[in-house]
């Protein structure tokens, strides 16, 4: 009998450690968080709500592409748009004389003994250039000649936009140098004209010619644009 | 005094081995867990009252504790299981709270 109470009370013992045992391992097997102890209808909501989720979600992805894809399409035409811009101040720029240029051309250096170039010559002289196609021409490397250029006979010698240019005369002209030169000889032309005021006239073809003389930019005073 | 021992000895175990609930048993051992501790709670009760007996705990742990995992099994059989699982959890803890209630009596007369 005794043998048997002792022999249950092991029995009682191993219960109690096996359930504090099984309660340990049910507490840290919780701990890990997988989903092999869910039901299947608790997994069917589960997976439900996902989907839904999923779907939203989708739905996100979707506009999301479409706002980038339309922020992307408008950055791209701002660009051509700053692109178009940009290349419409340079040619701006190169027509009012406000950035250094360099290009092709012709040089023609104008030598004057005995005073006989006037002012009228050399607008003469700018006049054909212009015809030929000159796109930029400096005077003596210092006056850039631009729209609003004027030239006029002074006391001291010829005036340029207010410059004062002397003999011997070396006019720079950017364009395609051989239409330039031939410009300049054509019956009546340019060189016709200096040499009967008895100067003498040189022309030179360069492919590099840098122009950095700026004519003064000023903003207009009347002349509005209308659009 | 060899119960504490037993307690020990599983509280040891379990914190040295740290080991993972078999994929067979995950379903039954939370409910099997309710159902012992059941039955210990009864167990205390007994021994308050001085009419403990370690076959009938041995018997009503046993029995407690495989009647539970089969009734989770039977649930899930059934296609009943969480509903079922959770009529066992409530049916066992109203129990355990009557047990408590009656050791609480006891100890504190209130």
């Amino acid at each position: 009998m005794r043998e048997r109470t002792t022999s249950l009370k092991i029995v009682v013992a191993v219960l109690v450690g096996g359930l504090a045992f099984a309660i340990l391992l049910q507490t840290r097997d919780k701990a890990d968080d997988d989903f092999s102890n869910v039901r299947s209808d608790e997994l069917v909501e589960l997976l439900k709500s996902l989907d839904a989720a999923n779907q939203r979600l989708s739905r996100q992805i979707t506009d999301l592409t479409k706002t980038r894809d339309s922020l992307l399409d408008s950055n791209k035409r701002t660009e051509a748009a700053t692109d178009a811009a940009r290349e419409r101040a340079d040619a701006l720029a190169i027509l009012a004389g406000t950035v250094p240029v360099v290009g092709p051309g012709i040089t023609i250096s104008i030598g004057d003994p005995i005073g006989g170039v006037d002012a009228a010559v050399l607008l003469d002289a700018i006049e054909e250039l212009r015809n030929s196609g000159a796109e930029t021409i400096v005077i003596n490397g210092t006056a850039r000649v631009v729209g609003r250029t004027y030239v006029v006979d002074g006391d001291d010698g010829i005036r340029v936009d207010g410059r004062v240019v002397k003999a011997p005369y070396v006019i720079e002209a950017i364009g395609d140098p051989g239409t330039l030169k031939e410009g300049s000889r054509i019956r009546g032309g340019l060189v016709d004209t200096v040499e009967k005021r008895g100067a003498t006239v040189r022309i030179v073809e360069s492919q590099r010619i840098t122009v950095t003389a700026l004519a003064d930019s000023k903003a207009p005073e009347y002349a509005r644009a209308d659009s | 005094m060899i119960p504490i021992v037993g307690l020990v000895v599983g509280v040891a175990l379990g914190l040295w081995f740290q080991p993972d609930v078999p994929e067979s048993l995950r379903p039954y051992l939370p409910i099997a867990i309710i159902a012992a501790l059941d039955a210990v709670v009864g167990a205390l009760r007994a021994l308050g009252e001085r009419r403990f007996d370690d076959r009938v705990f041995v018997v009503s742990f046993t029995s407690n504790v495989l009647i539970a995992a089969f009734m989770v099994f039977l649930g899930d059989q059934l296609g009943v299981g969480s509903q079922l699982s959770t009529g066992v959890v409530v049916v066992l803890g109203i129990r355990i709270f009557a047990n408590a209630a009656a050791i609480r009596r006891r100890i504190f007369h209130a």
